[in-house]
């Protein structure tokens, strides 16, 4: 649909600002899953063993807003390893507050909106619950929240209240090892760049940047990944597209769907009656 | 199980199988809702059409029908919302983006139309209902299409891969519903233009299923499978069976109550299975990443 999302109005004077998650230091200490859970008053959701490396959380969702993936592989660390390498893969997930969000694009009461630091927010006060951002997610992040008889669409507000108050995201506040820096887009592009530049020098395994090209089916996240491996092994899309670029398509089928049934219409009632 | 588990890892394509996308949370109700819309829209086309060709009787029953399904939508719909009591925040806004937006106006419009029309015409005003009914017959037709439009955008891939096809599928059922209703509760000596739109589009219906189901290719496969694979064939098998019967045997009373209430059927049956592949295409991580990783367009 084009540049509907009016990011530059918004980020003229504010700069964009972003997460930049180098998994490359992630330890999996999932303070980042805390300090979100904390902050944001964001309920309990029922606690399971998964035996899945050290993963109990699995999936994005309504009450889970930062999730640390564990991956345990016979992969070299390093290219020069040799074969019988042994590593461990961590990266904390969040929303990635799309250039161009499907999720904003298809909610139909407005409440979820572009704010003025280039972030994606559900206003929890609008929100009636149709779901229809839910499958609109090519990330699979927004769920209901079907706790006490919420009913609404929940997600990342990449730490609005915080931002407002000139303060960084909780999860990246609390990151003891700066995998989740915060920053203004831009910068952080510039220091994802050549933190690749640096882990490719040294050889490290399958080195890549996730969502920092602004020319992808999303027109970039507003926040990217430093990945060990394909995005798909970390249950994330290898190259999601915002629904709505085809919708024009979409609206053009529909008019044709329309003058067939009206024409189909016409030709049933012509002939006797009898 | 710590060697399972980094074979697992070693070897996996998605995150321990787990779905990237999130299935959609919707309930029962949509696929009703995919249904009586359809119904409404595509009646109130028939009934104004019917009119003007001089054939009240149809066009009264069709105009009855319209009203009851534009009547049942809007609650079936606030019914599924995780907030009812929130139902009016859908008039908040008009956003072209949002399907559900367009899909929400148009709605409201129709009801109120048809809702008027009936006031009308019970009241005796034949010209004012006469241009309600071009009105409503004008809104009938995105309200019987635009739902191709609100499942094809959407990330599921087996529902935003057959974009182009949905809106005319739904097209056609909503024809189907619309003929065999008329069929259904109109004296068959005044009822053959609504068999013959029954007849003709319950057949479009279930070949324009097939087209979209071949079309898609791998990610089409879940309608084989599962809830989706059986309500697509009992829809296909009622929606031929009802159109033979109502073929042969629509001009007698019981034959067109059978055949009708058949393609009814039929119609409703393709709508959940439409509903219930969205489900299982989400749920698989597999069509979501190999067709992205084949550059599908």
């Amino acid at each position: 649909m084009g540049d509907f999302a009016t990011l530059e109005d918004l980020t003229r004077e504010q700069p964009r600002m972003g997460f930049f998650t180098d998994t490359s230091v992630c330890i999996g200490c999932k303070a980042c899953e805390v300090a979100c859970k904390e902050w944001n008053l964001v309920p309990e959701d029922g606690l399971v063993w998964t035996g899945e490396s050290y993963d109990n959380t699995s999936t994005l969702g309504a009450n889970t807003w930062r999730h640390v993936a564990f991956i345990e592989q016979r992969k070299p660390v390093r290219m020069d390893d040799g074969d019988d390498g042994l590593r461990w893969l961590m990266s904390s997930d969040v929303c990635k507050h799309c250039t161009h969000a499907a999720c904003l694009d298809v909610c139909p009461t407005g409440a979820l909106f572009r704010t003025e630091f280039g972030t994606v927010v559900v206003q929890e006060d609008i929100c009636n619950g149709c779901g229809y951002c839910i499958p609109a997610c090519p990330f699979g992040v927004l769920d209901r929240r079907e706790i006490e008889g919420d009913g609404r669409a929940w997600k990342c507000t990449l730490c609005y209240d915080r931002l407002k108050g000139g303060h960084e995201p909780a999860c990246a506040k609390a990151c003891p090892t700066d995998s989740i820096q915060f920053g203004e887009l831009d910068e952080l592009r510039e220091r994802a760049d050549k933190r690749l530049e640096k882990l490719q020098g040294e050889g490290w395994n399958g080195a890549q940047l996730y969502g920092r090209d602004p020319d992808d089916g999303v027109g970039g996240f507003g926040a990217f990944f430093l990945l060990l491996d394909e995005p798909e092994v970390y249950g994330l899309p290898p190259d999601p597209v915002v629904t709505t670029k085809n919708l024009p398509g979409m609206w053009a089928a529909c008019g044709m769907a329309c003058v067939a049934l009206a024409a189909g219409v016409a030709w049933a009632v012509r002939g006797r009656s009898e | 199980m710590t060697e399972s588990v980094t074979r697992r890892g070693t070897e996996m394509r998605s995150y321990y199988g787990r779905p990237v996308l999130k299935e959609p949370v919707w309930k029962a109700e949509i696929p009703w809702y995919l249904f009586a819309g359809g119904l409404g829209g595509a009646s109130s086309l028939l009934s104004f059409l019917a009119r003007k060709r001089g054939n009240e009787e149809l066009a009264n029953v069709s105009l009855a029908v319209a009203f009851a399904a534009d009547v049942a939508s809007p609650i079936i719909l606030v019914s599924d919302l995780g907030r009812p009591e929130r139902f009016l925040n859908m008039l908040r806004v008009f956003k072209v983006t949002s399907p559900m937006s367009v899909g929400s106006w148009v709605l409201a419009a129709s009801t109120a139309l048809k809702t008027a029309g009936l006031g009308a015409h019970l009241l005796g005003r034949d010209q004012t209902r006469n241009a309600l009914g071009g009105l409503s017959a004008l809104f009938g037709l995105p309200l019987a299409t635009y739902t191709g439009v609100l499942l094809g955008d959407t990330a599921v891939p087996v529902w935003h891969e057959a974009r182009k096809e949905l809106p005319f599928l739904f097209g056609a059922g909503a024809a189907a519903s619309a003929g065999a209703a008329g069929a259904l509760l109109t004296k068959p000596a005044h009822a053959a233009p609504a068999r013959r739109l029954a007849i003709s589009s319950a057949l479009l219906e279930a070949g324009l299923k097939k087209v979209m189901e071949r079309k898609l290719g791998f990610v089409g496969e879940v309608y084989e499978q599962d809830e989706a694979g059986r309500y697509g064939k009992l829809s296909r098998g009622l929606s031929l069976g009802g159109a033979a019967m109502l073929a042969l045997t629509g001009r007698t009373r019981i034959g067109a109550v059978l055949g009708s209430s058949l393609v009814l059927a039929g119609s409703a049956a393709m709508r959940w299975s439409v509903f219930k592949a969205g489900f299982q295409s989400a749920r698989d991580p597999r069509y979501t990443v190999e067709p992205q990783r084949a550059g599908a367009p």
